[in-house]
């Protein structure tokens, strides 16, 4: 059995960092202080898990990386570089998917590429490749009101990866996805994610997603939020994803971090 | 409504109304009414002459250059009060006053100003249409999605980018169905405009045939400009339908 | 954009009295007006044109046709017909709309006109009116009534139509009878979008009322309007027309607040 490593939050991973989040904090306009202070670093190439109440600033972190925006005190660093508001290093998949409705699943994926002005030929070719990674093979002429929930989410989640981004962020990508579809959604993702050396951050609110798909998980307490907890949940990667739902490892750390949270629910 | 089980479609009760205008007008009920048929042949005999073809004419260019300029202008204010606060707080009220304003009075100020001719006429339908194209340009900017918007930030769109690839697209619905109300009122305006000026287009024709009392004239002029704006409007309709499978999906 | 060195710049725009002024939306009001008079007062004294009075003319016009009487006189001729064409066109218009929404046959026969009614320039009616009724407060309130009837009947009748199903259902659910699921659910439901249709049937009317003076009856503010401009007495044709602009802003105000305190508590409460 592998053991699932806890860290105290002032620990600091300090080789192969993609993202570092240094004394972030965000005070909303009208004085709502979502977070205190954070100060984080995300492993290069692999998934970190953003998890806490609702409602208690993850996405706001995640909004202030992608440079969506403004911290109100703080700085984030991506690859060594300051971040000032978005940039090509980045992609973000969002909670609703934000498609362009008018447009073809080929152009969804492509829009990243075709606001950076790359040839029509080229962004389309590389467009199609991803199509046929996320499993759309055969729907790219298909509108996105023709998709169900799960399929427009890989569209959104192709859209990130054509664009070549370092770093995927991830808002709640499964929260409007039918529970069934999630779960397939997710063991492919792991496939995709395992081909691709990029540094994945991940925001939600499913502990079992969390423990699922993570190498780290960061527990964020209530607002204004500060790290509470770093869990590595460590899980053997070699066996099937129905094993690890079974396997203790697994087990064990989603009680923890139930047990964690439970404080926070009134 | 159905009848022996077959649905009949709503747009068949106006051969109803028809058939009891033409009851009406042959029982000579009341004199502002002629028989439906006797119109109809009116109609037959003057759309073909010089006169109202010239009329025709006249009214669809002052229509079309109007509501051109309508939609060029007010397409871009309405989506910058939608993405612009400042430019909202101060346009807006301005645009309400205006929307619901009896714009007929201001009409002899562009008499004044620009004379008799074509350009008053074209500035009376920009008058009537302009407002509603703003406020539903304003109304679709502003239901755009957070995220749509956060989505071309954060893969890099230009100002440029984000206006003319997604913030325009998003707003379509409400910006067509605005440019059709916009030209619902740019009808009422140019008929309005030309009542007024009275010297150009159906105003000329409306002049000689009240003066002269040819009701079934008028009735018959009347039903030209009813298909006409019946037409607008139903072609309109029609690609607004065509967009809005996306409006709710935004 | 993370910068921000100091934490204090979000408290800085609470506290700070000078941006909470500058950035109130009455403070934008204000603004708005004193720039839109400002720009007419400059292309006045340019002047752009020979019968561009400024905005200073024009007030002085104004002020000296409320002063003499001239302007009362002529509002209340203005204002009856068309008070007493929007009652009847209310009245009579939303109970055939609700009407219609509710009956299936009156749909059939009663929609199609007035769908074809508001897309038509009804304005065109006014010759063949003057024809058959001549120049007089009948003709004044039967344009009013013409022009603000078709919106008003085709907003209440969307208005019933399209009222919230969940709540209709909830209603039947606990065992409510038809009338009061109408009662008590279908109309409140539709009051803001049959009050929609009110404002667009008043702005229809005043629209006609105006046409109508304009064309046809050299009385009220139109015979202001076409008197001072026949004699190039423009300061004072400008002021009529200001007047007449105000005045539909009033009445829409007026209607708001008839919506508010009759039929929306959830907008009085805020």
């Amino acid at each position: 059995m592998t053991a699932t490593v806890v860290h105290a939050p002032g620990f600091q991973r300090s080789l192969g960092t993609m993202v570092s989040v240094r004394s972030v904090s965000k005070v909303y306009p009208g004085g709502v202080e979502a977070l205190n202070e954070i100060s984080l670093d995300f492993p290069k190439g692999q998934l970190t898990t953003l998890l806490g109440p609702s409602g208690c600033g993850k996405t706001t972190l995640l909004k202030i990386i992608a440079g969506l925006l403004p911290a109100t005190s703080g700085e984030v660093m991506v690859d060594g570089m300051r971040v000032e508001g978005p940039g090509p290093e980045r992609a973000f998949v969002f909670q609703d998917f934000a498609l362009l409705p008018w447009a073809t699943v080929l152009r969804n994926v492509a829009f990243g590429l075709e606001l950076r002005g790359v040839p029509v030929a080229e962004r389309e070719s590389i467009a199609e490749h991803y199509i046929g990674q996320v499993g759309l093979k055969g729907f790219e002429k298909h509108y996105p009101h023709a998709l169900s929930g799960g399929m427009r989410q890989r569209v959104g989640l192709a859209r990130a990866l054509a664009v070549k981004a370092e770093v995927v962020l991830m808002d709640e990508p499964f929260s409007a996805v039918d529970e069934q579809t999630r779960r397939k959604f997710q063991e492919d993702m792991l496939e995709l994610i395992k081909n691709e050396q990029k540094t994945f951050i991940f925001v939600t609110h499913s502990i079992e997603e969390a423990v699922y798909v993570s190498n780290r998980i960061i527990l964020l307490s209530r607002r204004p939020s500060r790290v509470m907890r770093i869990i590595e949940p460590d899980m053997p990667r070699g066996i099937t994803p129905d094993q690890i739902r079974r396997h203790p490892a697994y087990l064990d750390a989603v009680e923890m971090i139930w047990q964690a949270l439970k404080q926070y629910l009134d | 409504m159905e009848v022996f089980g077959r649905k009949i479609p709503m747009s068949a009760s106006l051969i109803v109304w028809a058939v009891l205008w033409e009851i009406v007008g042959q029982l000579d009920l009341v004199s502002l009414i002629p028989p439906l048929s006797n119109v109809v042949m009116r109609l037959a005999e003057i759309v073909p002459t010089e006169t109202f073809i010239d009329a025709l004419a006249l009214t669809a260019r002052s229509f079309a250059a109007g509501t051109g300029i309508a939609i060029l202008a007010g397409v871009p204010i309405g989506v910058l009060m939608g993405r612009s606060e400042i430019a909202d707080r101060l346009l807006l009220p301005w645009v309400n006053v205006f929307v619901s304003a009896p714009l007929t009075a201001l009409v002899p100020i562009i008499m004044a100003l620009f004379g008799f001719g074509e350009t008053t006429i074209i500035l009376t339908v920009v008058l009537f249409a302009l407002w509603i194209i703003i406020l539903d340009a304003r109304a679709g900017t502003r239901s755009i999605s957070n995220s749509l918007v956060e989505m071309a930030q954060s893969y890099g769109a230009s100002y440029w980018q984000a206006f003319s690839k997604v913030y325009v697209w998003a707003a379509l619905p409400e910006i067509l169905a605005g440019i059709r109300l916009g030209m619902v009122r740019a009808i009422k305006g140019v008929i309005i405009g030309q009542l007024i000026v009275s010297v150009v287009g159906f105003g000329y024709l409306f002049e000689i045939y009240q003066s002269n009392f040819l009701m079934e004239h008028l009735w018959a002029l009347l039903l030209v400009l009813f298909a006409l704006a019946f037409l607008i409007d139903g072609v309109f309709g029609y690609m607004e339908k065509r967009v809005e499978y996306y409006a709710a999906s935004r | 954009m993370i910068s921000v060195p100091t934490s204090s710049r979000a408290s800085a725009a609470r506290t700070n009295p000078l941006r909470r002024v500058m950035t109130h939306t009455i403070t934008f009001r204000i603004l708005s007006v004193i720039t839109v008079l400002g720009a007419w007062e400059y292309a006045g004294r340019r002047p752009i044109s020979a019968s561009f009075p400024s905005f200073s003319e024009t007030f002085a016009a104004g002020w000296e046709m409320a002063a003499d009487g001239s302007l009362s006189a002529a509002l209340m001729i203005t204002i009856v017909p068309l008070v007493i064409g929007i009652t009847m066109s209310a009245i009579a218009g939303v109970a055939a709309g609700i009407y219609m929404g509710l009956d299936r046959r009156a749909e059939w026969v009663g929609v199609p006109v007035f769908i074809v009614m508001q897309a038509a320039p009804l304005a065109a009616l006014i010759p063949l009116l003057v024809l058959a009724y001549g120049v007089g407060l009948a003709t004044k309130v039967t344009v009013v009534c013409i022009m603000a009837v078709p919106a008003i009947v085709l907003n209440s009748f969307k208005a019933i139509r399209h009222a919230p199903v969940s709540l209709v259902e909830m209603g039947e659910s606990f065992l409510g009878s038809r009338e009061q699921v109408i009662g008590k659910i279908i109309l409140p439901a539709a009051s803001p979008v049959i009050f929609a249709g009110l404002r667009l049937g008043l702005a229809s009317g005043f629209i006609g009322v105006i046409l109508a003076e304009l064309l046809i009856s050299p009385t009220g503010i139109g015979d202001l309007i076409t008197y001072h401009q026949s004699i190039a007495e423009y300061p004072k044709m400008f002021a009529a027309i200001a007047v007449v602009i105000l005045l539909s802003v009033l009445f829409m105000e007026a209607l708001e607040r008839i919506e508010i305190t009759l039929f929306r508590p959830e907008k009085r409460a805020q």
